[in-house]
C-alpha cells in the first residue's frame, strides 16, 4: 500500500487576477522523485510553494494535504518539510556549522549534539567537515553552497524534501554530478523529493514521476517514458524532446488503423487513438523515430513525406539532418552516428529525400488546454 | 624628443597616475579646508591666550592641564552621557521604523521622503519648534492638561530631558536611512529558509534579520552619536544655561570668553574621543563576520 505523502487537491491560487495554479491536483507517493516540469511562469514554482507553506491556497482553492492531514492554513515550520532554493539561501552571517545547525538550534538540539549530527550531514552530501565547517558561504564555490544548502534541509531528517531549481545555477557538468547524487540519496534515505526544474532532461533523467505544467495547469502527469514516448498535448511534444508535427484530417477510422490526410499526404495512425472520422487532429513525431530513404524507396507499411535537404548538422552521438518539406514546413530528422569517417550518410545539402516513419510512432495530440 | 619618451616610460609604468590626477581637485579641497584649519587649532591650543581673543606667541600645556579639571570633565561626562542617551534613543525608535520602510513594497518611497523632510528646513529652526512643543503653556502641557493628567504645568523646556528630545528629533533620520539601507538588502529568501527550519518570528528577527543589518546599525550609531556630542544649538535652546554640553564649552570659549587656546585644546581632546571610540567601533572582532 503506497502512503500518499502529498497531496494536491483541485488547488488554484491567484495572485492579483493571475491564476497562477489552476485546480491543480496530484499526489506524490512516499519515496518518490516526483518533478514539477515546465518553461518559467507556468506555475511550478508555486505549486511548490504552496505545498511548503510560504503560500496558501485561494479560499475556495481546494486543499493541501501532508501524509493524510489537510495543511492549508499550517505555516512552513509545522509541516515537517526540507527546502533547499534555487539561490542556495544560506545565511551569509553564519559559518557553514552554523548554517547547518540552524534547523537543530530551532529545535533545541543540545548543544553537544549538534557539532556531529552537522559532520553527518555534510558527509552525507561528501563534503569533508573538517575542511568545511568553519568557512564563511561567500568563501565557498557555487557547488559547495548547493551542498551546504542541501545538509541544511538534510540534518532535520525530513520525510519530504522541496526542491526549487537547485542546480539551476551550476555549470553542466557538476548538473550532472549533481543529478545522480540527489537520485541517489532520495534512494538511500528514503525521503520523498518534490523537484521543481525547467529542464526536461534534468526532470526525465531523475524522477519517477513527472508533471508537466503549461499556463498554470497540469498538461500531462506520468513516468518519463510516458512523458517523453507518449505525449498528450503539443506543448508536452514541443517543451520535452523535439517533435515534428503534422495536421490533417481523419479520412475514415477502424479497429487497426486510422487515415490521415492532408493535401495529397495520407498517413496511417494506430487505430486505438480515439479519434472520430472528419475531425482535424495533430500528430506528433520524434526526430530520432524518422528515417532517410531515396525517394520512392519508402518501405512498405511507413509513412512518409517527402523533402529538401537544408542542413546537416553533426552532434557527436547523433547527426541531424533538417529537410524543408514540400510544403514549406521545416522537419527534423534524427540520425544515430554510426561513424561519419568509415561510413558517412549519403544525404548533402540540397538532396531531395523522403523521412519515413511506422504507423506506431505517431503520437496523435489532444488539444491544448 | 628623449625627454618626452623617458616621460612617457615613466608614466607607463605607473598605471595609477590617472587615478591620482582625478583626486586631486578633493585632495586639494581637504587639505586647505581640513587639513590646515585643524593644524590652525592645534596650534593654536599650546599658544598662549590674547588678552582680547586670538593667541600670543609662546608655548604651553596648560590648557589641556586645565580640561581635565572635574569642572570640565563633568561637562564631557554629561556630553557623553546625553549623546549616548540619544543614540540609545535613536536606535530603539528608529530601529522599527527602518525595518516598516523596508518591509513597506507600495509605501517605501513615499515613506523614505518622510523621513528626510525634517532636513528641508534648517536645524536652528526646528529645534525653536521645539520650544513651543515643550514649554509651560506649549502643546504638551496643554494637552497634559486637557486631558486631566496633570494639574499645573510640567517643568520640560530647560531639562536634560528636553535637551535628549531635541537630540532625538534632530538625529533619528541618520539612524533610520542606514539601517532601512542594510535591511532593504536583506534577502527575502533568507527568512523563508529560516521559516522552513523551523524559526519562528522572533528567532528570525534575532538570527537572521538583527545580524545582517549590523552594519546600518553601526553606521546608524556613529551617525547619530559622533554629531551629538559636537552639538550645541539644541543643548543651548532647549537646556537653558545650566545643561552645558561639551559643544557650547567650546563655542564660549571662541566668542564670549575669548579663551582661543582653551577652545582649540577642547575641541582637539574630543576629537581625540571621536576617533578613538570610532576605531574601536570599527574594529570589533566579528566586524569581519557581519560584513563578510
Amino acid at each position: 500500500m503506497k502512503v500518499r505523502v502529498v497531496e494536491l487537491h483541485r488547488v488554484s491560487k491567484t495572485f492579483a487576477n493571475v491564476r497562477a495554479v489552476d485546480t491543480v491536483s496530484f499526489r506524490v507517493d512516499e519515496g518518490e522523485f516526483f518533478s514539477l516540469l515546465g518553461p518559467s511562469g507556468c506555475g511550478k514554482t508555486t505549486t511548490l510553494r504552496l505545498i511548503a507553506g510560504f503560500e496558501t491556497p485561494d479560499a475556495d482553492g481546494g486543499e493541501v494535504r501532508i501524509a493524510g492531514a489537510r495543511v492549508n492554513e499550517r505555516r512552513p515550520y509545522e509541516r515537517g518539510l526540507g527546502m533547499v532554493f534555487q539561490s542556495y539561501a544560506l545565511f551569509p552571517h553564519r559559518d557553514v556549522e552554523r548554517n547547518v545547525g540552524f534547523g537543530l538550534e530551532q529545535r533545541g538540539t543540545p548543544r553537544n549534539e549538534i557539532p556531529s549530527r552537522v559532520a553527518k550531514a555534510l558527509e552525507l552530501v561528501r563534503l569533508d567537515p573538517a575542511t568545511f565547517t568553519k568557512r564563511m558561504p561567500a568563501q565557498l564555490s557555487g557547488g559547495e553552497r548547493q551542498r551546504v544548502a542541501l545538509a541544511r534541509a538534510l540534518v532535520l531528517e525530513p520525510r519530504i524534501l522541496l526542491l526549487d531549481e537547485p542546480l539551476g545555477a551550476l555549470d553542466l557538468k557538476l548538473r550532472k554530478q549533481m543529478q545522480l547524487e540527489l537520485k541517489a540519496l532520495n534512494r538511500s534515505l528514503g525521503i520523498t523529493f518534490v523537484y521543481v526544474t525547467h529542464d526536461q532532461e534534468e526532470a526525465l533523467a531523475m524522477s519517477d514521476r513527472i508533471a508537466v505544467m503549461d499556463h498554470a495547469r497540469i498538461a500531462q502527469l506520468g513516468n518519463p517514458a510516458e512523458i517523453y514516448e507518449n505525449p498528450r498535448t503539443a506543448f508536452v511534444a514541443s517543451f520535452i524532446g523535439d517533435s515534428n508535427f503534422f495536421e490533417g484530417e481523419v479520412e475514415r477510422a477502424n479497429a487497426d488503423a486510422v487515415m490521415v490526410t492532408r493535401a495529397t499526404t495520407r498517413f496511417l495512425v494506430p487505430g486505438d487513438s480515439n479519434v472520430p472520422g472528419g475531425a482535424t487532429v495533430r500528430i506528433a513525431v520524434r526526430p530520432e523515430w524518422m528515417d532517410l530513404f531515396a525517394v520512392g524507396a519508402v518501405p512498405e507499411g511507413e509513412n512518409s513525406v517527402v523533402g529538401t535537404v537544408a542542413e546537416v548538422i553533426y552532434l557527436g552521438e547523433t547527426i541531424h539532418v533538417l529537410l524543408a518539406r514540400d510544403d514549406g514546413e521545416p522537419l527534423k530528422v534524427a540520425l544515430r552516428n554510426e561513424g561519419q569517417l568509415a561510413n558517412p550518410i549519403g544525404w548533402r545539402r540540397g538532396a531531395r529525400v523522403a523521412a519515413a516513419w511506422r504507423p506506431e510512432d505517431c503520437q496523435v495530440l489532444a488539444e491544448d488546454p | 624628443m628623449r625627454s618626452r619618451r623617458r616621460l612617457l616610460a615613466w608614466t607607463a609604468r605607473r598605471p595609477h597616475l590617472p587615478g591620482y590626477g582625478l583626486l586631486a581637485p578633493g585632495l586639494a579641497w581637504l587639505a586647505v579646508f581640513f587639513v590646515v584649519p585643524i593644524l590652525l587649532v592645534a596650534g593654536y591650543s599650546v599658544m598662549r591666550r590674547g588678552i582680547y581673543g586670538g593667541v600670543e606667541v609662546g608655548l604651553t600645556v596648560e590648557h589641556y592641564r586645565r580640561f581635565f579639571e572635574p569642572l570640565y570633565l563633568e561637562v564631557l561626562g554629561r556630553t557623553l552621557l546625553w549623546s549616548l542617551g540619544a543614540t540609545v534613543a535613536c536606535l530603539v525608535l528608529g530601529y522599527p521604523v527602518a525595518l516598516a520602510i523596508a518591509r513597506a513594497k507600495r509605501w517605501r518611497q513615499v515613506l523614505l521622503v518622510l523621513v528626510i523632510l525634517p532636513f528641508w528646513t534648517s536645524f536652528l529652526v526646528r529645534t525653536f519648534a521645539m520650544i513651543f512643543l515643550l514649554r509651560d503653556t506649549g502643546l504638551v502641557n496643554r494637552a497634559l492638561l486637557t486631558l486631566g493628567v496633570i494639574d499645573q504645568p510640567i517643568q520640560l523646556l530647560y531639562t536634560p530631558f528636553a535637551v535628549l528630545v531635541g537630540l532625538v528629533y534632530g538625529f533619528l533620520p541618520l539612524m533610520i536611512l542606514p539601517i532601512y539601507a542594510s535591511l532593504e538588502k536583506v534577502d527575502d529568501t533568507l527568512l523563508e529558509a529560516a521559516e522552513a527550519l523551523g524559526a519562528r518570528p522572533r528567532a528570525r528577527f534575532f538570527q537572521v534579520i538583527l545580524p545582517l543589518s549590523m552594519p546600518g546599525v553601526v553606521a546608524g550609531c556613529l551617525l547619530t552619536f559622533i554629531p551629538a556630542l559636537g552639538s550645541f544649538v539644541t543643548s543651548d535652546l532647549l537646556g537653558g544655561a545650566k545643561q552645558v554640553m561639551i559643544g557650547n564649552l567650546i563655542q564660549s570659549q571662541f566668542t564670549t570668553a575669548r579663551n582661543w587656546p582653551f577652545g582649540s585644546a577642547a575641541a582637539l581632546v574630543v576629537m581625540g574621543l571621536v576617533l578613538a571610540i570610532v576605531v574601536a567601533y570599527l574594529r570589533r572582532p566579528d566586524r569581519e563576520a557581519l560584513v563578510g
